[in-house]
């Protein structure tokens, strides 16, 4: 008998009635798969693909509005979609227990962490008081908490993110369940904290006998910790087997895509006979904190504190760090988006420092810039006509007529999307296309550095290599240099010439891609490649 | 209707307002349909039943507005030996012609709704000389009435005769509405609730027969204090009504749309500017504010008399300053719901890379910020509206809201005072203030409702 | 958290002065202390011995700002401005344009207020609160959505409808309670149980349809989903997560008008003639009171603000994730 057998599971979005009726919409299309005890099962697929909702729907957590239709989970060979609420919440918690994406939300922020994790002891074991709180106390030495003792009366906002999925593990397992469900566990967390959360979770399946099922999008994760693998996509399994047979030989297409989502780590040639395009020096961007009865200025939150770097003609560089680091802020202080405290930004030999917006201007049309979240990127309430057209009228490059349109209908089709297109509005497109968008609103003013701020890391793995070939593909034909920032080291060779990286905004070393990743000198960079799952 | 012809138009400042307001309100649902995403939400609006029922109630309080507002008055017969034609002091309204019946039969005073009698006694000097202390009949109420005719059979003869005469009048209008929508192709128009619209449209027009009908012969609401019919007082009322709602609501607009988008977007000083004008103003107590106001107004007409030559006109002037002040007293929440919005959106990267294609503020703001903070006006013009037309029951009852001379749901209010404290107790007068305003609050609400779910990114997904 | 508050006192010093001459400005400037006199004394040609009169007898004959005839001791100070304005400042509220020490009615009369206001403010609270819980019980079924209906159906009625009512049906149909009148001490409580009961009641439509969707916001929220993934029972879920949670926005946003509770309310006091501050500020304003009148509007401002300041305070008690500074 497995621990966890789900069969035939079908939940569906029920058909609306009224004025805007939709038909019945099949989410989760009768999958089935089984967990042993100790073995860690990855449900893997892209956004959409109905793998958060199996998750919930174990445990019958699914939203009101949609319904299991059809199918059987079974724990320990249990009914579970056969128990009342009663019975079920003697499960939750006790023989099964979850853990979500975001460790910042999934908190109650005004209990104490000794009521959260003590809320499951006092229900399902009964404890109270002392035994209750030396019980907390163990726990949270077990997921490795600093300090238990005292942090028992913390509240989650003191704790650090990777902290707080500490306390998420810690309160699932408080009752010993036999099974974990793990939704996205370090997808909002950076790359050293996931590798600590990882192995957290391997060891305790491994001193707990712990059937695992574990959500994730990400192949470096499965590769890491599976021991079976579960592809999922439009609510259907399309491959399941041991993670050893589906990495060694993947049978389905879309698996071997997902695979090879990671690019080959191949470095690309440094350039011949390099000439500086944009130098950057000691460049420093603090903002003020003010305290105080009249509000003055005490110090300062130092978001770059004297970073120096040089990109040359035709050259990537990757500038590299952990959220918080200050990298998106060196991208920002370019473009003058942002104010820089100190320092000098040097375009093409001119100092950009102390411009006026209008001074700037002719610089706008050579210095353009990608954001990481093709959803906010673009006004909802724009075609994207407008959208590509905006950046050519505002500088002045919009040609008339037909000339005009032509143009515009090259531009899309460059980017691989149609010229029909143009009259849409941006939710009419996938997370995908808008990027494709947003790439070509900023190659319309043809400019001559483009600052890429994360642009692949809110895509599905499958779309990213596509946005990235296209990055690659322009850099060739356009003579392109970019300053890519990211916090995915992964992608970093195939993309990059050179790599910044940067931490707590100083940049702790710099040089060509294959010297930093290969010979990585700082302690930090080799935490960074340490962390990063490889295939 | 030759009288019609030879009248002296008359258009008071709140006729213009409200005219140029309608037309407004009708080019933005045109403009509506070039954006599809705001198409979609406002279909949703009027695809459910409530925000259909609750528009069109709205709109049939506006028309009877609109109607109102065409003032004119009346030629006075030509002096002898002077050609000079010289017209009445009374400013009338299209509507005073089409409920004449109701308008000119006054009474002496208080009478029941539907009664023949008055409501209190007189001396009356019989025939044959003798004087007796009774009820007297009513003048026009019932005056019609034939010796063995009782009210109740008269009134439910003239009743069924309007039922029927609404029935056929309905019917015509859904038949046309039908024809019209097969030519325009009745796909197009599928998703609005039919049903609906036809029950709401032919319960309105109903009403209106009934009462243009049996409201010639009987005071349906009864009368007031000096004679005159309830009723009429009451639909004269919608006009204050309406108005107060939309002028005030049109006054707050532009200073918190430009006040709170420009602190949020530009930040800094003219942020602390915005914010501490609002705060000031908000930390004055409102009602306060408002009654301080208002009296220094009441005071401004007494001592500028001359400037005010109709009576109408200077109830006007102090109307449009009771909406003035209601509205410069009531943008601040609007305001710093947009300031805080447009702090939001501005960090969008939308923006910014509008900034990094530089973009000029104006443009920014007009194009990117104006167009996606429109929800947030939208959602608090609909429910200031109703806030509005409650406010002026209060003002009018403390006294400090709009002329006496002009009929008004609060003017009302005010007299039930001393009409509740009688014995039998005078409720009509106030009851009809109530249910005329609780309509159109309750519709302005439930609207205002709709909108809010279709707008609110909160309710939204 | 001293030194924040210190700063939000300074802060109050300029929207005070704000408002001082906001009013200053609004009495003196826009109608003259003559066009004042001669609106209240009524007659249009009123000969101007007895405006001056008038005038004199209140104060406000002297100049605006700047006192020319005066020397160097009372060239600002012996103006309207500095006796009628900057006095303020120090709770100086001078006389009423009847002769009566402003200060004096203040301190009689805002205990009447405050006894109807207090437990109007508190009840209401409380039972806006229970509603609304009992509606997110049952939330998106039948009961939720007739239950919303109502509220707005409550929302549209006026609350001078529920002050006629009130009275006619309690006081006149069925004589349980007074109509109106107060009396101090013990015996106010048969006067207070009408005027609180319609206070509560026309606040229960909008305050229940605010405090349910407020509710209703962190019942999505994320964590509810994590103690019900712990086996929270649902009546658990909503009393121990979603409660608390709810409460800090409810509590936070309420605490403003606390202070204002002794300003009492216009209408509630007139309708049921209890001699409050509110009954008191309307007798003013009928009767053309201008000094009366602008006291109590500075009064009204330094208690929103002293609102202002305990809502920033009652943050740092009830959500343990804001610390002022």
């Amino acid at each position: 008998m497995s621990l966890l057998e789900v069969s035939n599971l079908t939940i569906e979005l029920p058909a609306s009635r009224g004025p805007f009726a939709s038909p019945a919409h099949t989410l989760v299309n009768g999958i089935s798969f089984a967990i042993e005890p100790g073995e860690i099962l990855a449900l893997v697929g892209e956004s959409g693909s109905g793998k958060s909702l199996t998750a919930l729907s174990i445990l019958r957590l699914l939203p009101d509005a949609l319904t299991i239709i059809a199918g059987s989970v079974q724990l320990q060979g249990e009914e579970l979609f056969a128990l009342t609420e009663k019975q079920m919440n003697r499960v939750r918690g006790f023989r099964a227990a979850m853990i979500f994406q975001e460790p910042q939300v999934a908190l109650n922020p005004v209990q104490t962490l000794e009521q959260q994790i003590g809320e499951v002891l006092t229900l399902h074991k009964g404890q109270t008081g002392q035994a209750r709180r030396d019980a907390v106390v163990g726990l949270l030495q077990e997921v490795g908490i600093p300090d238990p003792q005292q942090r028992l009366s913390w509240y989650p906002h003191q704790l650090s993110g990777g902290q707080k999925q500490r306390v998420m593990i810690a309160m699932a397992l408080a009752c010993e369940p036999d099974l974990l469900i793990a939704d996205e566990p370090t997808t909002a967390l950076d790359v050293t904290i996931q590798k600590q959360i990882l192995e957290l979770l391997n060891q305790l399946r491994k001193q707990r006998q712990l059937g695992v099922l574990l959500i994730t999008h990400d192949m470096g994760v499965v590769s890491e910790m599976a021991d079976h693998v579960a592809v999922m996509r439009h609510g259907d399994i399309l491959e399941y087997r041991s993670a050893v047979e589906f990495f060694a030989n993947p049978q389905h297409e879309y698996s071997r895509q997902l695979i090879h989502s990671l690019p080959e780590r191949r470095f690309r040639p440094s350039q011949q006979q390099p000439q500086a395009l944009l130098t950057v020096d000691n460049l420093k961007v603090w903002f003020p904190q003010r305290q105080g009865i009249l509000q003055r200025v005490v110090g300062h939150t130092k978001a770059v504190d004297g970073v120096s770097l040089q990109i040359h003609k035709g050259e990537t560089l990757a500038l590299v760090g952990e959220s918080g680091s200050g990298k998106s802020t060196v991208g920002r202080a370019i473009l003058a988006l942002e104010q820089a405290t100190e320092g000098d930004i040097r375009f093409d030999g001119q100092s950009l420092q102390g411009l006026s917006d209008k001074q700037f201007l002719p610089y706008r049309k050579r210095i353009q810039v990608i954001f990481q979240d093709p959803f906010s990127s673009m006004n909802p309430r724009m075609t994207i006509r407008q959208i590509l057209a905006e950046g050519m009228t505002s500088l002045g490059l919009a040609g008339k007529g037909e000339e005009h349109e032509a143009k515009l209908e090259q531009l899309l089709e460059r980017v691989g999307l149609e010229a029909q297109h143009l009259d849409r509005y941006p939710h009419e497109f996938s997370g995908g296309q808008r990027q494709r968008i947003a790439i070509a609103r900023a190659i319309a003013v043809e400019p001559e550095l483009i600052i890429c701020d994360e642009p692949t890391s809110a895509l599905d793995v499958s779309i990213r290599g596509q946005v990235m070939e296209l990055l690659l593909e322009l850099q060739r034909d356009m003579g392109l240099s970019y300053l890519f920032i990211t916090h995915d080291l992964s992608i970093i060779p195939h993309l990059a010439h050179r790599v910044a990286v940067m931490k707590n905004g100083v940049l702790v070393e710099q040089g060509l891609c294959a010297d930093v990743m290969d010979a990585p000198q700082h302690e930090y960079t080799k935490a960074l490649l340490a962390a990063a799952p490889v295939l | 209707m030759e009288m019609l012809m030879t009248v002296k138009p008359v258009l008071l400042w709140s006729d213009w307002l409200i005219f140029l307001l309608v037309l407004t309100l009708i080019l933005f649902f045109i403009n509506l349909g070039k954006n599809p995403v705001a198409r979609k939400r406002w279909r949703s609006v009027f695809a459910s039943r409530v925000g259909m029922a609750s528009f069109l109630v709205i709109v049939f309080y506006v028309l009877i507005a609109l109607l109102d507002s065409m003032h004119f008055r009346y030629p006075l017969d030509k002096l002898e030996g002077s050609d000079e034609q010289h017209y009445s002091q009374e400013v009338n309204s299209l509507l005073d012609v089409v409920l004449e019946d109701l308008r000119g039969h006054d009474e002496k005073t208080y009478s029941s709704p539907f009664a023949i009698h008055s409501f209190s006694k007189e001396n009356r000097t019989l025939e044959n000389g003798q004087v007796v202390r009774d009820y007297p009949r009513l003048e026009y109420a019932g005056s019609h009435l034939r010796k063995h005719e009782t009210v109740g059979s008269d009134v439910f003869e003239r009743s069924m005769n309007a039922l029927v005469v609404g029935l056929g009048i309905a019917l015509v209008l859904a038949l046309l509405i039908q024809l019209l929508r097969r030519l325009t192709g009745k796909q197009a128009s599928a998703w609005l609730p039919w049903k609906t619209v036809y029950l709401t449209l032919g319960g309105l027009i109903l009403v209106t027969v009934w009462i243009l009908q049996v409201g010639g012969y009987y005071h349906i609401l009864g009368t007031n204090k000096v004679g005159q019919d309830v009723l009429f007082q009451a639909i004269k009322a919608v006009r204050t009504g309406v108005l107060i709602g939309t002028l005030a609501t049109l006054i707050t607009l532009p200073i918190a749309v430009i006040l709170g988008i420009a602190a949020g977007y530009f930040k800094g000083l003219i942020d602390d500017v915005v914010q501490y004008i609002y705060t000031t103003l908000s930390s004055i107590p409102g009602i306060l504010l408002i009654a301080a106001s208002v009296l220094l107004i009441d005071v401004y007409i007494e001592t500028h008399a001359e400037q005010f030559r109709l009576s109408a006109e200077r109830a006007d002037f102090q109307f449009l300053a009771l909406c003035f002040i209601l509205g410069m007293t009531s943008w601040t929440g609007l305001c710093r719901l947009l300031r805080a919005e447009t702090l939001k959106v501005s960090q969008l990267d939308y923006v910014q890379a509008a900034r990094a294609f530089g973009v000029s503020h104006s443009r920014i703001i007009g194009k990117h910020i104006l167009p996606n903070v429109t929800h947030i006006v939208l959602i608090a013009l609909v429910l200031d509206f109703s806030g509005f037309v409650l406010a002026e029951a209060v003002l009018s009852y403390i006294g400090v809201g709009v002329d006496p001379s002009m009929a008004s749901w609060g003017n009302m209010i005010n007299e039930a005072r001393a009409e509740l404290s009688r014995e039998p107790v005078v409720w009509w007068s106030v009851s009809a203030a109530f249910v005329m305003m609780f309509v159109l609050v309750l519709a302005a609400n439930l609207f205002a409702d709709r909108v809010r779910d279709a707008f609110d990114p909160r309710t939204v997904n | 958290m001293l030194a924040y508050i210190v700063r939000r006192l300074l802060y109050a010093i300029p929207i005070l002065i704000g408002v001082n001459l906001l009013t200053f400005a609004l009495f003196f400037m826009v109608n003259s202390p003559d066009q004042m006199a001669q609106a209240q004394l009524g007659d249009k040609h009123m000969d101007p011995q007895a405006i001056e009169a008038w005038k004199a007898q209140r104060g406000y004959d002297k100049p605006l700002f700047i006192n020319d005839a005066e020397d160097s001791d009372g060239l600002l100070t012996d103006t309207i401005f500095f006796d009628k304005s900057v006095r303020l400042f120090v709770l100086d509220f001078g006389k009423s344009d009847e002769g009566r020490s402003i200060a004096e009615d203040i301190q009689q009369r805002m205990w009447p207020s405050l006894a109807v206001a207090l437990p109007t403010f508190v009840i209401g609270l409380a039972v806006n609160i229970v509603f609304a819980l009992f509606v997110v019980m049952f939330r998106a079924s039948l009961f939720d959505t007739a239950a919303m209906v109502a509220c707005v159906v409550l929302m549209s009625i006026s609350g001078v409808f529920y002050v006629f009512a009130g009275q006619f049906f309690f006081a006149r149909m069925w004589n349980l309670v007074p109509i109106s009148g107060y009396l101090g001490g013990m015996d106010a409580i048969r006067f207070l149980i009408l005027p609180v009961i319609i206070g509560v009641i026309g606040g229960i439509g909008s305050g229940t349809r605010l405090y349910r969707t407020l509710f209703l916001e962190e019942a999505n929220k994320d964590y509810v989903r994590t103690a019900r993934a712990k086996g929270v029972p649902e009546l658990t879920v909503l009393f121990r997560h979603i409660l608390p949670n709810g409460l800090i926005p409810i509590l936070t946003s309420v605490v403003v008008v606390i202070p204002s509770l002794f300003m009492g309310s216009l209408l509630v006091e007139s309708f049921f003639g209890i001699p409050g501050l509110g009954s008191y500020t309307l007798d003013a304003i009928q009767a053309q009171d201008f000094a009366v009148v602008r006291s109590m509007v500075f009064l009204g401002s330094i208690l929103y603000i002293v609102g202002l300041i305990l809502t920033d305070i009652s943050y740092t008690l009830v959500d343990p994730r804001v610390r002022l500074s």
